[in-house]
């Protein structure tokens, strides 16, 4: 859980820190999702300490299917995001300014 | 585990704040809109400590669950929405 806090933190600092959109997207979904599910597989293995219960099963069943839910679902909604960022040309940042990258990419005939 | 989880959830409310800024200055669209999911997924681990510490973690399990969700759906609809209007 404390690892998942450190990941937060940076994700955060990147959050605010980078210049432009596609490299605040890069460490927010990084951070994102690495520190949710350290987080949630913590207070999994924190529910079943006091023995094993079949309530406390339950839940730290469901704390997992959380887990595996929000990793396949956070790259999702980070590629949708980019997507649609690059479909309304919004130009990623380079240090000198110049254009690395034309969308939509040329079609050959 | 008590101090912890205090602990953990006060740092989650700071955390939840910084990127309340970029949120909210963000300087387009899209910075709010993962501004908003940031958030969310902040949301969600709080709602899991709050639960925690009122030894209710049995009710909080199924809101963050549901939160969840909402969050992936918002965050895929409005994208799927700017893909049709455009950013301006």
């Amino acid at each position: 859980m404390l690892a998942g806090l450190f990941f937060f933190m940076t994700a955060t600092i990147g959050f605010l820190r980078f210049p432009d959109f596609y490299t605040r997207m890069h460490a927010t979904a990084k951070g994102d999702t690495l520190g949710t599910l350290l987080f949630v597989v913590g207070l999994a293995l924190y529910t079943l300490h006091h023995g094993l219960h079949w309530l406390s099963i339950v839940q730290s069943a469901k704390l997992i299917f959380i887990a595996v839910f929000w990793f396949l679902a956070s790259p999702t909604a980070t590629h949708a995001l980019l997507r649609s960022a690059l479909e309304s040309d919004l130009i990623p940042w380079t240090k000198d300014g110049k254009v690395v990258l034309t969308w939509p990419p040329k079609r050959r005939k | 585990m008590g101090g912890f989880s205090l602990g953990v959830a006060l740092v989650l409310c700071v955390i939840i704040l910084l990127s309340l800024y970029r949120g909210v200055f963000g300087p387009t669209v899209f910075d709010r809109i993962i501004g908003a999911g940031f958030i969310g997924t902040k949301t969600i681990i709080l709602l899991l400590f709050i639960g925690l510490i009122y030894d209710r973690i049995d009710m909080f399990i199924d809101l963050a669950l549901a939160y969840s969700i909402l969050n992936f759906i918002g965050t895929l609809i409005v994208s799927k929405y700017f893909i049709r209007k455009g950013a301006r």
